[in-house]
């Protein structure tokens, strides 16, 4: 008991290392390879840039865990300088409770609204009129990596579409291949149902379900035929055992499946390995058949904070965030697409391309990303209804359709 | 009950008989097939950390490495990436024990005083307190984190170590608390007396009587709050900011940051390393431990 | 020890100071802070989850009532009807289990065995171990590419099949497999230390009478431990609610939604779902069982105890 007094004070004076002035927290939890090479970039630029710290504040374990963090923080008065949110709905609460800097200065003096493409980016930043986050990128779901040499081995062509694809599992079975690599964690089965259902049910159908919240087309046939089209999906995923996203594309680069519906971001894991698109392996966005991505991506947020230097500095990296220079090496480096319409991404691989000619195209490829149609608690529930779904062969595509379409009439 | 020196040592059990008899052989044999089940992990995770991945992708997992390398071991220590930091675990380390020294101290200060409050001092209504105290340690601690950070707020304390300190100093103190009561509660009540007629005080008592002779649950509280709290990841990670993640973070971190291929031998290595003050000190003090949960833990 | 206690009093002594009218103060004063975690902690948060389990909060806790909309959403939730199942399969072979396999440890412990200390350490240590790092290591022992399945097959039975974190109906037994692991050599300690307890007396005389040794066990021994059965029975209790790391690390509640506790429920509405009132009325519901299971428990356990 003595002791401790004496403990206490050493301790006290080993844990006063306060940060020095002109340093900024960030937290993410870019931590895959890729994305880690891409975190070093906006890290290197900013303080190349403003002459200020970035303090690294990562966090593994997808959103999941890391959403608690930030928000403890956020409601403990003891906020981190800027952090990584999906933008869409889930900050808005954030947002209206007066907790996020408003940075609509900095994007009206660097022209956002100008050259941010598509505007329905910003638009997912502004609230009444004012913007609270800087969109850092543009990440879409719909895609499907093929490896030329798994269908090489099996003595088939390389599918250009989905259904391609489904006529060659049976020679990828054969071939001792996994002819669907598939991560178990739920949302990747949720990513999985939703760009097979884009592709299968159709644009309208996705639209009426996702944006209208239409149960009746929820129920209807055009989702029966994509359920239908899930339930022989899993079967060509059984015996995929891997949880985390990247090891199931992990599969893919080394050959040991056929393909894997992932979002543009296992796009950093090929580049890690050194595989090149087109070569070793493919892309189909919107698994071949409609060729529509949707517009979902990473933001950046930045928690208001008393310290007016703190305040100078979260506008300095906004401003950082979104240059040129940076769009351009970020993106590159995470294989996602850039905000801005008006730079050259012509070092761009054959994959990227096929993303940046769609998003050219205009509206008619642009869908607006699941997170800014439902909240996170219907995406959560029907994560939950897709994980069981993929795992459970007793499942009929019937009752998780019916189930689906009752998720979908809750939806606000 | 009233049974107080330290606890009485040495088996109870009936005597065997000879040394190869069929019970012998029985006992021998279970303890040893049960003792494979608990070392096997231990053998998994060593061997792995061991070995390097080309061995480990072809190899079988329980076999010892061809080829032994230490290199997992330099890397999870200080060459593992999280995002942009390449130094492994060696940062959490000292964080560890920068939030162990203090939490370790006051939380066992604090609840020896409680149990011998509790034991020796009844108060109105302190049987219900800590009835209330009892159940508290059965709510998932998930459920009081939004609450908790509104009050460390409140507080003032919320975001540097003292509010960790304090979240680990209540969390632990059902258990604690339960132990030293007990503990006290099973000293001769004569000893009490005699200190209470010569007009000893509550600290007097305490501090004379009560703590020379309650060193084995110390030790027990002390090894039972070093292993929580060097393993505790979710207050670590809320409570406090990245300068001083504790070292389950960067394991997290590590862990769950797949770069290319799941390198499994580093994270093994890291798990080890991880785990390496804890299970020292069980190795060290398991004797003093089994000692004082017989004196203290299982006296109603 | 007794020179201790010599010591102790004769110090008191010297010291003098008869104030009896603030004894019951100091006591007090010393009791504040488990007086406040009991109310402010305990009490405190409880009442404000209850209190925001009626309410809409999503992100943020906010006071806007929705009645018991929150609880009949949770009940019609199949996730959460599976949670419960697999926190009562998981709880009640757990508790049988552990004790079982604790309780039989410790008495082929005590009988005045060679190696003891190094048999019990070899028990003990997992409990060192984080349920993180339980759930890492038995999820990579048990994983059918390279661990036991694997290693059997290799050894030439092709057909072998051991992969219960894979098999939706096996899976909750591959997790009760880690936690009884990490947490049965705990059990094994209290329970010797309960038996180190008991008079040697009683095996004297239950030879005299000529009582085997299982059946002294079953009708003497096990009787005279109830105290430990019960610090064992908290202990084991306490963790099974509370289990979350393991099943996050192990299974992260896969495949599918077959591994599911009802603490990941609650972080995940919570956290993820940003369903901040559907999180509480979920644990409203996890501490409702817990205090219908001890309320009873507490009242013979503290304060029967007074009055006998």
């Amino acid at each position: 008991m003595k002791l401790t007094p004496s403990l206490l004070a050493l301790t006290a004076a080993l844990g006063a290392t306060a940060a020095t002035a002109g340093e900024l927290e960030v937290t993410h939890w870019w931590t895959s390879g890729g994305e880690a090479a891409a975190v070093k970039t906006l890290a290197e630029a900013y303080e190349a840039k403003t002459g200020n710290g970035w303090v690294d504040g990562a966090i593994a374990g997808s959103g999941g865990t890391a959403r608690p963090i930030i928000i403890s923080r956020i409601l403990g008065g003891d906020p981190m300088g800027a952090t990584q949110m999906t933008h869409g709905r889930q900050a808005e609460e954030l947002i209206e409770a007066g907790m996020m800097l408003d940075i609509t200065d900095v994007a009206e003096a660097n022209g956002w609204t100008d050259v941010i493409n598509p505007p329905a980016l910003l638009e997912g930043c502004t609230v009444d009129g004012r913007i609270y986050c800087a969109p850092l990128n543009i990440h879409s779901a719909q895609w499907l990596w093929l490896s030329h040499k798994a269908f090489e081995d099996a003595g088939v062509a390389v599918p250009t579409n989905w259904s391609e694809f489904v006529a060659a599992a049976p020679a990828l079975k054969e071939a001792g291949k996994q002819p669907l690599a598939l991560g178990q964690q739920p949302w990747q089965s949720n990513l999985a149902f939703g760009t097979i259902s884009l592709a299968v049910a159709g644009l309208d159908a996705w639209k009426a379900v996702n944006i209208d919240k239409n149960a009746e087309v929820a129920a209807g046939p055009d989702y029966a035929a994509a359920f239908e089209a899930v339930a022989n999906a899993r079967e060509m995923a059984a015996g995929s055992n891997v949880q985390d996203w990247n090891q199931a594309t992990n599969m893919v680069i080394t050959d040991a499946a056929g393909g894997q519906i992932m979002g543009d971001w296992a796009q950093g894991e090929f580049a890690m390995a050194g595989e090149v698109a087109g070569e070793d392996y493919s892309c189909l966005p919107g698994l071949g058949v409609n060729a529509v991505l949707d517009t979902g991506g990473d933001a950046i947020y930045f928690p208001v904070n008393d310290d007016p230097e703190v305040t100078a500095m979260q506008k300095e990296l906004a401003e950082v965030l979104l240059s040129p220079e940076v769009q351009v090496a970020f993106n590159l480096a995470k294989g996602s697409l850039p905000v801005r319409g008006d730079i050259d991404m012509s070092t761009a691989n054959a994959c990227m391309q096929k993303g940046l000619e769609i998003l050219a195209g205009g509206a008619d490829g642009i869908l607006p990303s699941g997170d800014m149609s439902l909240t996170a608690d219907t995406t959560g529930q029907v994560e939950d209804l897709m994980a069981e779904f993929w795992a459970d062969s007793s499942m009929s595509a019937a009752d998780a359709q019916a189930r689906f379409a009752e998720i979908i009439a809750d939806a606000d | 009950m009233a049974d107080t020196a330290l606890p009485t040592h040495g088996p109870r059990g009936p005597k065997p008989k000879r040394a190869l008899s069929r019970t012998n052989i029985i006992v021998y044999g279970t303890l040893i097939v049960v003792s494979l089940y608990y070392l096997l992990p231990l053998w998994v995770m060593v061997m792995t950390s061991l070995k390097g991945m080309p061995e480990i992708r072809l190899g079988n997992i329980f076999a010892p490495p061809v080829e032994i390398t230490f290199e997992p071991w330099a890397r999870a220590w200080s060459g593992a990436c999280t995002g942009i930091n390449c130094d492994g675990l060696s940062r959490g380390f000292g964080n560890s024990v920068q939030i162990l020294l203090p939490s370790l101290a006051l939380s066992v200060a604090i609840a020896s005083v409680n149990g011998y409050a509790l034991a020796n001092w009844k108060f109105k209504g302190s049987e219900v307190f800590f009835t209330i105290l009892i159940l508290g340690a059965f709510i998932p601690y998930q459920v009081m984190l939004y609450p908790m950070v509104i009050i460390l707020r409140e507080l003032g304390l919320y975001g540097n170590l003292w509010g960790l300190v304090l979240v680990h100093t209540v969390f632990g103190m059902p258990i604690l608390t339960l132990l030293f009561r007990n503990y006290f509660a099973g000293m001769p009540e004569e000893l009490f007396k005699a200190a209470r007629v010569d007009g000893a005080g509550f600290w007097g008592i305490y501090f004379r009587i009560m703590l020379p002779m309650s060193l084995p649950i110390f030790v027990v509280a002390m090894i039972l709050q070093v292993t929580g709290i060097w393993n505790d990841f979710l207050f670590g990670v809320i409570f406090t900011k990245p300068e001083i993640y504790p070292m389950t973070v960067q394991l997290n971190n590590i862990v769950n940051s797949v770069q290319g291929v799941k390198e499994y031998n580093v994270n093994m290595a890291a798990t080890l390393l991880t785990g390496l003050v804890p299970l020292v000190i069980y190795f060290v003090s398991g004797k003093l431990f089994v000692r004082g949960i017989a004196a203290g833990a299982v006296k109603g | 020890m007794t020179i201790v206690e010599s010591d102790g009093i004769d110090l008191a002594r010297a010291e003098r100071k008869p104030r009896r009218p603030f004894r019951n103060i100091s006591a007090k004063i010393a009791s504040l802070p488990m007086v406040l975690t009991a109310l402010v902690v305990f009490v405190g948060c409880t009442v404000w989850t209850v209190i925001y389990s009626f309410t809409d909060s999503k992100l943020l806790p906010r006071l806007s009532w929705e009645g018991l909309g929150q609880y009949e959403r949770l009940w019609g939730t199949r996730r959460w009807l599976v949670s419960l199942e697999n926190l009562a399969i998981y709880g009640i072979c757990s508790m049988v289990l552990i004790l079982l396999i604790g309780f039989t440890l410790a008495a082929l412990l005590d009988r005045k065995i060679r190696f003891e200390g190094a048999f019990r350490t070899v028990f003990l240590y997992p409990f060192a171990l984080s349920f993180i790092v339980t759930g890492l290591a038995w999820q990579w022992i048990l994983n059918p590419d390279f661990g036991i399945q694997a290693s059997i097959r290799a050894m030439g039975w092709e057909s072998f099949v051991f992969d219960p974190l894979n098999s939706p109906d096996l899976v909750i037994f591959g997790i009760l497999i880690a936690g009884i692991w990490q947490g049965s050599g705990l059990i094994m300690v209290i329970m010797l230390a309960g038996l180190r307890g008991i008079d040697e007396d009683i095996w004297k005389a239950a030879r005299v009478d000529g009582i085997g040794t299982v059946k002294t066990y079953v009708k003497v021994i096990i009787p005279m431990m109830r105290p430990v059965f019960v610090t064992a029975l908290v202990l084991i209790a306490a963790g099974i609610i509370k289990v979350y790391d393991l099943v996050v690390a192990q299974t992260a509640g896969g495949p599918g939604i077959s591994s599911q506790m009802p603490a990941l429920y609650v972080m995940d509405a919570m956290f993820k779902n940003q369903n901040l009132a559907q999180g509480f009325a979920a644990s409203t519901m996890m501490l409702v069982s817990v205090l219908i299971v001890l309320i009873p428990w507490a009242y013979l356990e503290f304060a029967g105890k007074k009055r006998g």
